[in-house]
């Protein structure tokens, strides 16, 4: 963004990373095929990089409220510096806190989940999804809470699953229902208080109930804990976990 | 003469003890601070139309939803008979309205009848269910000792008051028009053998306590409800009235530390000076919670469809989103009652430990279950902001982790210079 903004240029679209798609090696990938997808469709982005800091989504649920507020004026400064109109984010945290908390503090953008962007992309026509290599799987979208629940976003990484010529099939609890997969709230930065199971592996069982190849997520800390749980089921070999954003990448063979 | 006497004392006696309890409560929820949530009206007006009038939320299970649907249908309609009662037990008359409405009356009885029936009926399965098939969240830790009491006591009254209503039409019925042109009605008319070989007298003398121990039923009932989970009845109304209208997601911005901090972060920045700094960051106790949290409280009929949506509640934590509200209220009552709780104790701690609060994964799964637009996890993060901004009381990964984002900008312990390797790699 920063060179951009020095040649006095500007793109369509700023593309929130977050922290696990910065860090982590799992989240890493969806990161890459976001970016990738945005090429292939010809969208103009631009990334923080290293002027991006976390949202202060783990703070703040953790009832740190200074430091929630830290980041998140400081963050709008800088966004707001840049004029940055339109945000899509890989990771429905960013995205509700961008979208529905950083108004109340001076920051008002449209924000977008990367499935609603990308469905978006899908309808204007900018991209197109090859559905082939996924023909005969069996896939399962597990909804995160944060832009199922807290933002009532449930269609639009199931429309754009529907594009991939796959079977796709639900949980038991989804959408409304849909069970978190453990991670919300700072928990995953956290031990689980004590009780006689992992969120994680009951999430990770239900979906694997289904039958599925492949378990889709829409969040990088849904993907963490569900591959760890599809680990604990013994299922690894068997069982991807993917990113919608993933998925239609490989797809489209990017 | 003498029995309209009675029939008054009793009822201003009712409905003082009924006044006197509201009062009680109307203290109980001035303990908390102002939701500032008198906005968007006529938003307010419709929701509370489809969820509390129109039983919006209770779609997802549809066999108790039919089965409430038809205790509150009949709660309200059958009702409009007290009317009749009231104005019968004041003017010494009997059925007042017959006459005036004439065939009508009987339709309306044949109605309120069939109504009462299935009233009794739902009752009934609402117990056996309770007690009997129990499902999980109604055979729960929970409701150990008084909630489960309270719910049995519910039930059997409003099996009482039907039953007092029904008996008293056929004894009426035996008493005073067998063998005469006119149909009995429909249900109680089914029940009239249980009254063969009974003597007039007896009959009338039946009828009679029946409808006294109708109309003492109601006005106990009454005065039973504010004490109970059972007062949502009435407090279901006001509760989605107030129902939390901005996005699920978003919790309110505390504007004292956004002051705070652009005083920091800009030296031009002027705080409003009249502003009044809070007392206290997040919730301790009751009185630091807002209106709507403890309306939320009291308007809990502890069904436990939140505990049994909540994923910690699930896995064996000790966690309980139904345990949130049911503790919030029963602190609010214990300050109200005075005494020396009311000031030694708290919210937390004695009421609601750190061990739950933690276990939150602030899914909005109990908030999307209640039926009532009730929030549990509000109260959780307010806790939750007190824990950590007044004790610094997180728990030491949550601290590693929030120390992670002071000093690298993510949770983790990767230098924030790095965020844009991934483009290389």
């Amino acid at each position: 963004m920063a060179e951009l903004a020095a040649r006095g240029e500007t793109a369509e679209v700023l593309f929130w990373v977050g922290c696990a798609g910065s860090f982590d090696e799992r989240a890493k990938k969806v990161t890459k095929a976001v970016a990738k997808l945005l090429n292939q469709a010809g969208v103009s982005f631009a990334v923080l990089g290293a002027e991006e800091s976390c949202t202060g989504d783990p703070a703040r649920r953790a009832g740190n409220e200074f430091l929630f507020q830290m980041q998140a004026l400081q963050n709008i400064e800088i966004l707001n510096g840049y004029s940055v109109q339109k945000i899509v984010a890989a990771c429905p945290h960013c995205f509700n806190t961008l979208k529905n908390e950083y108004p109340q503090l001076g920051g008002t953008y449209e924000v977008f989940h990367h499935s609603q962007f990308i469905e978006q992309l899908l309808r204007d026509g900018r991209l197109r999804v090859e559905g082939g290599s996924f023909k005969g799987k069996r896939i399962v979208f597990h909804d995160p809470c944060y832009l199922g629940r807290a933002n009532g976003e449930y269609e639009a990484p199931r429309n754009l699953l529907a594009q991939l010529d796959a079977e796709i099939h639900e949980m038991k609890r989804s959408k409304k229902n849909g069970l978190c997969c453990g991670a919300g709230g700072a928990q995953i930065f956290k031990e689980p208080e004590a009780g006689n199971a992992e969120i994680h592996h009951v999430r990770a069982e239900e979906a694997l109930a289904t039958g599925a190849d492949i378990i889709a997520v829409g969040c990088p800390f849904c993907k963490l804990m569900l591959t760890d749980g599809v680990t604990h089921h013994g299922k690894e070999g068997q069982v991807q976990v993917l990113d919608i954003a993933e998925a239609i990448a490989t797809a489209n063979d990017l | 003469m003498i029995s309209s006497l009675v029939f008054v004392a009793l009822l201003a006696a009712g409905i003082t003890g009924f006044t006197l309890q509201v009062r009680r409560l109307r203290r109980g929820l001035a303990l908390a601070r102002p939701a500032g949530r008198h906005d968007r009206q006529s938003e307010r007006w419709s929701t509370m139309t489809r969820v509390a009038l129109g039983q919006g939320k209770m779609g997802p299970r549809p066999l108790a939803a039919a089965m409430h649907l038809i205790v509150y249908v009949g709660f309200v309609l059958i009702n409009i008979e007290v009317l009749e009662i009231i104005l019968d037990g004041i003017l010494g008359t009997h059925r007042l309205f017959r006459a005036p409405l004439g065939g009508l009356y009987d339709g309306l009885m044949n109605f309120f009848e069939v109504l009462g029936f299935l009233v009794i009926v739902a009752c009934v399965v609402f117990l056996v269910r309770r007690l009997r098939l129990g499902p999980k969240r109604l055979n729960h830790p929970d409701l150990t000792g008084w909630p489960q009491k309270d719910a049995v006591n519910i039930l059997v009254i409003e099996i009482v008051l039907m039953s007092a209503l029904l008996l008293m039409n056929a004894a009426e019925y035996q008493q005073l028009a067998t063998g005469s042109q006119l149909a009995p009605w429909l249900i109680s008319g089914l029940m009239l053998p249980l009254f063969g070989g009974w003597s007039a007298s007896a009959l009338s003398a039946f009828a009679t306590s029946m409808w006294w121990l109708h109309f003492v039923g109601i006005l106990a009932f009454l005065n039973y409800l504010p004490r109970s989970k059972h007062f949502h009845i009435i407090l279901a109304f006001p509760n989605v009235w107030y129902s939390k209208l901005t996005p699920r997601g978003q919790i309110p911005a505390m504007e004292s530390v956004t002051t705070e901090i652009k005083s920091m972060l800009d030296p031009s920045f002027v705080p409003d000076p009249n502003a009044v700094p809070p007392a206290r960051f997040g919730a301790k106790d009751v009185h630091d919670l807002h209106f709507a949290n403890l309306l939320n409280a009291y308007s809990c009929t502890e069904c436990g469809r939140c505990t049994s949506e909540c994923p910690a509640n699930q896995t064996g934590k000790k966690l309980s989103p139904r345990r949130i509200m049911m503790a919030t209220r029963d602190r609010v009552e214990e300050v109200l009652t005075g005494g020396q709780g009311a000031d030694t104790r708290s919210l937390l701690d004695d009421w609601i430990s750190r061990e739950e609060l933690w276990a939150c994964t602030t899914c909005n799964a109990c908030v999307e279950a209640c039926p009532l637009n009730i929030d549990p996890m509000d109260i959780i993060l307010q806790m939750r902001q007190y824990l950590v901004m007044e004790e610094s009381a997180a728990p030491s990964t949550v601290n590693v982790a929030m120390g992670n984002i002071e000093n690298n900008a993510a949770p983790w312990a990767y230098p924030q210079a790095d965020r844009g390797n991934w483009i290389q790699q």
